[in-house]
């Protein structure tokens, strides 16, 4: 008797693990994002949004086994942030990891994934170590990264006209990664760098700096800065007037830092964005019904999440497994084909490659609705837009 | 301000200086501690220790010197991030990784502590912030810290080149018997002649000078000592979660550390271990409910403010009329 109930248990137990092999019969993701500091109108709340519906429109279920979402606010703390993800990993199951903007919680988070064996899929942040010097097999990097998102405005300016380029630079290692990635590219085809100038964190007044850039006669004023760097910066160029002479090149730009900084500041900026929402048929569909729950347009990053946790629950269902490497592996095999990117593909480093988009802000009168913020210029595609593998540092690229 | 000395003193503790009722807190606290990581998650558990230590060596200088030093951050923040490089770079073993994060804190503890300590009061802290905001833009600027991206990957290694600390539970208890050397050490100094001077200048200072003691040595001692604290507190804290960023060093730190020491109850000696405990949990556990955290930490904050001026422990301290 008790032979034959082990042997029924037995038998059940192959069913189910020949139907879907999913660790404690859930796939667990966890939304790790900022809802409370700079990041949260770009990331945020929205990606937990994105998040969600994207489980919703895959049928919360992968073979009979739930898709279950859980989300945290990691406060901009590496500390705050490693420690949700440990418990997440340790006590809770979670298989994957998705968004996480602010690069030291997303670096910590990528060595916790690659120690624990999950997956992490990074949409906010955009630091491109993550698929360069600090680059994990389990780690995937979706969205954009200073790279794709400095380069290909830099190459657009340069192709129009603007030859000779002004820096102003956050004086740390974000602003300076970006002003060296620009630099080189603006001279490489054919621009030059007129002058360059440092500014510490969080400056308020912009003046002595701008005041230098009419007497270089630079035509393009870059802004490798981020955040409310940015949004002061950019508004006191416009008050100097500087840029009826000059063209501005946001670096690290989203729609809700349009949004916040108004058309009438932010008009003419040159952008580089890997997802506009009035770009076609598809994005527009689906970023109706984003709107409708989160009352504001997706950005990239949100767009992103769900973009991405499509295609990981896909492959779940594809492998018939929620283990990490399988996973990816099947990831990486198949390309990503939704209203997000038309056919991406994840590289050896664990770099989405897809198309991104030049935009320019559109002018008060061009702009037509609410939220209708951008011309979209040109389409980059995917290999002009990332870092080359050849120039990779990552230990996982066969040289 | 009350002091314990005709309060019974345990046999076995005189030499301590530790009343009975303190005796039975301190092994309270350690059952309590022994048994934790088996309930609660052990890294939560290891959080909550560092940042006591931390909210401890705020109050040495705050509750027993009477010293609001606003840049608290600055020694602990250099610390993890020394230990985080001397463990990561230099390949040093934890313990050593954390001295080396103790010594920085002291030779900042020196410098700034001899300049601070000429001014009083609210320019007291403001000269420390100012000092805590010069070290936080070094570590921005300064190549070994990584900038914005921190220190990551930092190996936990093995104790004392023996006991390997990659076990959460093992690192537990590395950390609880860093912590109760530190709280003992504590104790003896804050219940020793020098302590008794300490509280004599907090109270009033100008008679401790008029009794001929050399008032800004003992603040000066004090202010390394409790830089020394801190430093222990962030090596530690470096080697536990494996990183060192630039949260640890900025003026946010210090200031939820003086948050922590005035929930806890600044005059006494267990309340920064509650205050930081309560402050840890409620981001630990909150962190789920999004932007309410911050509203909820100042509501909870109000309201101890409001029922308990004299901080959680402060108020039970008081019904209980003894010192805790």
């Amino acid at each position: 008797m008790k032979k034959l109930c082990l042997g029924i248990i037995g038998a059940a137990c192959s069913i189910t693990a020949a139907s879907a092999q999913l660790s404690d019969n859930t796939v667990k993701i966890g939304v790790l994002t900022d809802q409370t500091g700079v990041f949260s109108s770009l990331a945020g709340k929205g990606s937990v949004v994105a998040a969600e519906m994207a489980i919703e429109d895959f049928g919360t279920k992968i073979g009979g086994k739930k898709v279950e979402l859980v989300s945290a606010d990691h406060q901009n703390k590496a500390d705050v942030g490693t420690q949700i993800a440990r418990r997440w990993f340790d006590a809770e199951g979670v298989d994957m990891i998705i968004d996480v903007p602010n690069s030291s919680v997303v670096l910590a988070v990528q060595e916790l994934a690659r120690e624990k064996n999950r997956v992490l899929i990074v949409s906010g942040a955009g630091t491109a170590d993550l698929t360069n010097k600090a680059c994990s097999p389990n780690g995937i990097h979706w969205t954009w990264d200073t790279y794709s998102a400095a380069v290909s405005t830099a190459k657009a300016i340069v192709q129009e006209g603007g030859k000779s380029w002004y820096f102003l630079t956050a004086d740390y290692a974000f602003g300076h990664t970006m002003k060296a990635d620009v630099a080189r590219v603006v001279e490489a085809t054919g621009g030059k760098v007129v002058g360059s100038v440092q500014h510490p964190l969080n400056t308020s007044d912009f003046s002595s700096f701008l005041m230098r850039v009419p007497s270089t006669n630079a035509d393009v004023i870059a802004l490798a800065n981020g955040g409310s760097d940015t949004i002061n910066s950019l508004k006191q160029a416009q008050e100097f007037g500087l840029t009826q002479k000059a063209k501005i090149a946001g670096l690290a730009i989203f729609l809700t830092d349009v949004h916040s900084i108004g058309l009438q500041t932010a008009q003419g900026l040159y952008l580089t964005t890997g997802f506009y929402w009035d770009r076609n048929d598809e994005t527009r569909e689906w970023s109706q019904r984003f709107f409708k729950r989160h009352g504001a347009m997706p950005t990239m990053s949100q767009a992103g999440v769900y973009s991405a946790i499509m295609h990981y629950l896909k492959s779940i269902e594809g492998v018939g497994s929620d283990a990490a490497e399988k996973v990816v592996a099947r990831m990486k095999e198949t390309p990503v084909n939704d209203f997000f990117a038309k056919n991406g593909k994840i590289r050896a480093d664990g770099r989405m490659v897809h198309d991104m988009y030049l935009a320019q802000v559109k002018t008060p009168a061009e702009s037509k609705a609410a939220w209708d913020y951008y011309k979209i210029l040109r389409t980059v595609p995917g290999e002009e837009a990332f870092r080359p593998l050849s120039e990779s540092e990552c230990s996982l690229v066969r040289k | 301000m009350p002091t314990h000395s005709s309060v019974p003193v345990a046999a076995p503790f005189r030499k301590l200086g530790m009343p009975r009722y303190h005796l039975m807190i301190m092994l309270g606290l350690a059952a309590v501690l022994s048994v934790a990581p088996f309930l609660l998650y052990p890294i939560l558990m290891i959080k909550i220790l560092c940042f006591a230590l931390f909210a401890c060596s705020v109050n040495l200088l705050l509750g027993y010197a009477g010293l609001l030093s606003f840049g608290h951050a600055a020694y602990f923040g250099m610390s993890s991030y020394v230990a985080a490089h001397a463990a990561k770079v230099w390949g040093l073993s934890p313990e050593l990784a954390i001295l080396c994060g103790v010594g920085i804190a002291v030779l900042l503890g020196c410098i700034f502590g001899a300049l601070a300590i000429r001014r009083q009061g609210i320019y007291f802290a403001m000269v420390t912030l100012a000092f805590a905001q010069m070290v936080y833009f070094f570590a921005l600027q300064a190549p070994f810290t990584g900038g914005e991206d921190g220190i990551q990957k930092v190996p936990r290694g093995a104790l004392f080149g023996l006991i390997p600390l990659a076990d959460d539970k093992t690192l537990y208890w590395f950390v609880l018997v860093v912590f109760f050397a530190c709280l003992l050490a504590l104790y003896r100094i804050i219940h020793s002649p020098f302590g008794q001077v300490l509280k004599a200048i907090r109270d009033n200072e100008a008679r401790a000078v008029s009794l001929g003691y050399r008032v800004n040595q003992y603040k000066f001692i004090a202010f390394v000592l409790s830089a020394a604290l801190a430093g222990v507190a962030g090596g530690t804290k470096a080697i536990v979660f494996q990183l060192a960023t630039l949260t640890d060093v900025y003026w946010t730190m210090s200031g939820e550390v003086v948050l922590m020491t005035l929930i806890g109850g600044m005059y006494t000696f267990f309340g920064p271990i509650v205050g930081a405990a309560l402050v840890v949990l409620m981001q630990n556990y909150l962190a789920s409910v999004g932007d309410w955290v911050t509203v909820i930490q100042g509501l909870v904050f109000v309201a101890c403010v409001l029922l308990f001026r004299e901080g959680i422990v402060g108020f039970i301290a008081s019904k209980l009329k003894r010192p805790l």
